[in-house]
């Protein structure tokens, strides 16, 4: 009779118990898949497969010299060349231009054109972009002509791969799908758990706390990764979502989805052991995840925000789970490469555990 | 009666909320392969007493022993040969009484069908149900069969009667009669009195935390007839319930 007791074995029925609940519970579902998915559909299309931007060229500038032409020849660049001054201003102002284009020609001899873009700050995101695809045109230029170049183009000069909205996107989008799913996701369920006194019938069991929430922990991670490779597979193959590396990218973008995960977990055990009823958990969890979505740079580089807002938008964790996705995706960073994003995020993680270990409740 | 071997001892065991004194000082013995009742109106302490024992809450003091296993030492060891049902309990959202079952098979560490353990209270129907779909009557046969899963030594039934029509309470009577008669010894409260006197072999009364009386339901009432008691009221052969089964039958009904 007196066998001994398998935790293993208690751990994994819990997990495989709580996996089924999840992929059951709409909520979950569409805070993990539904919401990121349209997201990223709708900027996908939005932005038909890549980034265009509109740039005013200003009224007197040369149109017969050979950047204007590389710029109309990548495909990614619309611009308008007969537009009024005034016109230009207010269109800047509001965004309808991502930039305006000036080209002297240097009558000194070389470098044979002086290119002056202004940009917007109504349009920071586009403005970065064409910032790489000007780097790349005149790059390229410089180097078909064989002559030594102004080093300060050399210096600039980034990869000019094609940076498509979706690559921008599809990162925030992850960010928040896992944001949701450890805040919420773990709220939700320690919390009906102990209200509805399924924990109280399971410490009836020899089951020990730990093998709870470890089995708990591994099903939302389970399901936070399976939903991430989802999203990932879907941007890459129906919206050509870069993939620098591959499948190095993919994995380095699932552990790094991991670390992610696991600490907005930590912040849903304390909103579990907070909240006083199942209505509070709701606004709760959007005190800790709407300023995230908002500031970290979901839909918008954090550049784009007011001086004053960057400082807090620094201070996120979700900031650096994005920032880091889309370093490691688009530009095929490393893990190493990102250690400072990852090391904030652990320091999180640790700050929000000691919290959670203190206002978790049981009962 | 009293050479039978004792499988749970309580001595002296007492229960405070802060100030207000639940459990004061109660003793007893529930003898092995029995059916005990503790009996009691609302708030006399039955289930305070009953999940002490299920190690489910702390004592402040007295002393408690399960199959000799000390529930302060061994909790562990104790809850793997009892099987409970709480008084109010949930589970696990979004689940079938299959998969609900695996779980707990999980949980306790074992192998069983699961679709025998729902056979045993008759809810194999309902395999693919989900807990909160249930009746009353089958949420509660559902309790019972979670409670039987580690093939428990006692199983702890804390008003699994209440709420339920007769016929379900009848038939669920016959279930813990079986329960017992395969060899397990069961522990169960009640606010019914002809349950009590029906089923359990052996009663305790609980009043304010106290035990008023401990005897098997005919002993107590040839002690009470024995006094000189009488009832006012002239018996009939049979009572209303008796009326009620007898016109809508016996038989399992949701
Ligand atoms: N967690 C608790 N904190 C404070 N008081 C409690 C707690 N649990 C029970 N009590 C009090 O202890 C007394 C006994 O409660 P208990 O639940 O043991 O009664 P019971 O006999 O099971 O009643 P019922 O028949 O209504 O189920 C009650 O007065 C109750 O208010
Ligand atoms: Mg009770």
């Amino acid at each position: 009779m007196s066998k001994t007791y398998n935790h293993t074995k208690a751990t994994l029925a819990l997990a495989k118990a709580s996996f089924r609940s999840i992929t059951r519970s709409p909520s979950a579902v569409i805070f993990t898949l539904a919401f990121p998915l349209i997201f990223i559909v709708v900027f996908g299309f939005i932005g038909g497969g890549g980034v265009k931007l509109d740039v005013a060229v200003l009224p007197g500038s040369d149109l017969q010299n050979p950047i204007i032409a590389a710029l109309e020849k990548t495909g990614v660049v619309r611009l308008t060349k007969n537009d009024t001054q005034q016109n230009i201003d207010k269109s800047l102002e509001k965004g309808a231009y991502d930039a305006v284009i000036s080209i002297e020609k240097n009558p000194n001899g070389l470098p044979a054109y002086y290119t002056n873009v202004k940009y917007t700050s109504a349009s920071l995101t586009n403005g970065n972009v064409l910032k790489s695809v000007l780097n790349d045109v005149v790059g390229k230029l410089n180097t078909v002509n064989q002559k030594p170049t102004v080093t300060e183009v050399r210096a600039t000069t980034v990869t000019g791969r094609e940076y498509r909205t979706i690559d921008f996107i599809l990162p925030g989008q992850l960010g928040f799908s896992l944001l949701s799913t450890g805040v919420f996701g773990t709220a939700f369920i320690f919390f009906a758990l102990r209200q509805n006194l399924v924990i109280k019938r399971f410490f009836a069991t020899p089951v020990r706390r730990s093998s709870i929430v470890l089995g708990e922990a591994i099903a939302r991670i389970g399901f936070a990764l399976l939903g991430a490779l989802f999203i990932i597979i879907i941007g890459h193959f129906a919206f050509n979502f870069t993939l620098i590396n591959g499948a190095v990218t993919v994995i380095n973008m699932l552990v790094l989805a991991l670390i992610g995960v696991v600490v907005f977990m930590g912040f849903g055990f304390v909103v579990s052991g907070l909240a006083k009823s199942e209505s509070t958990i709701p606004p709760i969890s959007n005190i800790i995840t709407l300023p995230q979505f908002l500031l970290s740079g979901t839909f918008f580089s954090i550049n784009a925000f007011p001086s004053w807002l960057q400082p807090i938008s620094r201070a996120l964790p979700l900031t650096y789970l994005n920032d880091a996705m889309r370093k490691v995706a688009f530009e095929g960073a490393g893990l190493w490469d990102v250690k400072q994003q990852i090391l904030i995020m652990l320091v999180w993680g640790v700050g929000i555990y000691a919290v959670a270990v203190k206002t978790f409740k049981w009962e | 009666m009293t050479d039978r071997k004792a499988i749970i001892s309580v001595q002296n065991l007492v229960k405070h909320y802060g100030d207000f004194k639940a459990v004061q000082g109660l003793s007893f013995d529930v003898y092995e392969n029995e059916i005990f009742g503790l009996l009691g109106p609302n708030g006399a302490g039955k289930t305070t007493t009953l999940e002490i024992i299920e190690t489910l809450r702390s004592k402040t003091s007295g002393q408690v022993l399960v199959n000799g296993l000390n529930v302060e030492t061994d909790a562990n060891a104790i809850k793997q040969i009892i099987g409970v049902q709480l008084q109010a309990a949930g589970y696990y959202p979004n689940l079938n009484l299959l998969e609900l079952l695996k779980l707990f098979s999980g949980l306790y560490g074992v192998d069983v069908s699961p679709i025998e353990m729902l056979a045993k209270v008759n809810l194999q129907d309902k395999a693919k149900a989900k807990y909160k779909e249930l009746s009353g009557g089958q949420k509660q046969r559902f309790s019972i069969a979670t409670t039987l899963i580690n093939s428990p030594k006692i199983i702890f039934l804390d008003e699994p009667t209440t709420g339920l029509d007769p016929q379900a309470r009848r038939n669920l009577w016959d279930l813990i009669t079986e329960i017992r008669n395969n060899g397990t010894t069961v522990v169960i409260t009640t606010h019914y009195m002809d349950e009590a006197e029906q089923l359990c072999d052996r009663v305790a009364f609980v009043e304010a935390g106290k035990i008023i009386a401990l005897d098997t339901p005919d002993q107590l009432i040839d002690n009470l007839i024995a006094s000189g008691f009488e009832r006012k009221k002239e018996v009939k052969a049979a009572n209303l319930e008796d009326v009620f089964i007898n016109l809508t039958g016996k038989e399992w009904r949701e």
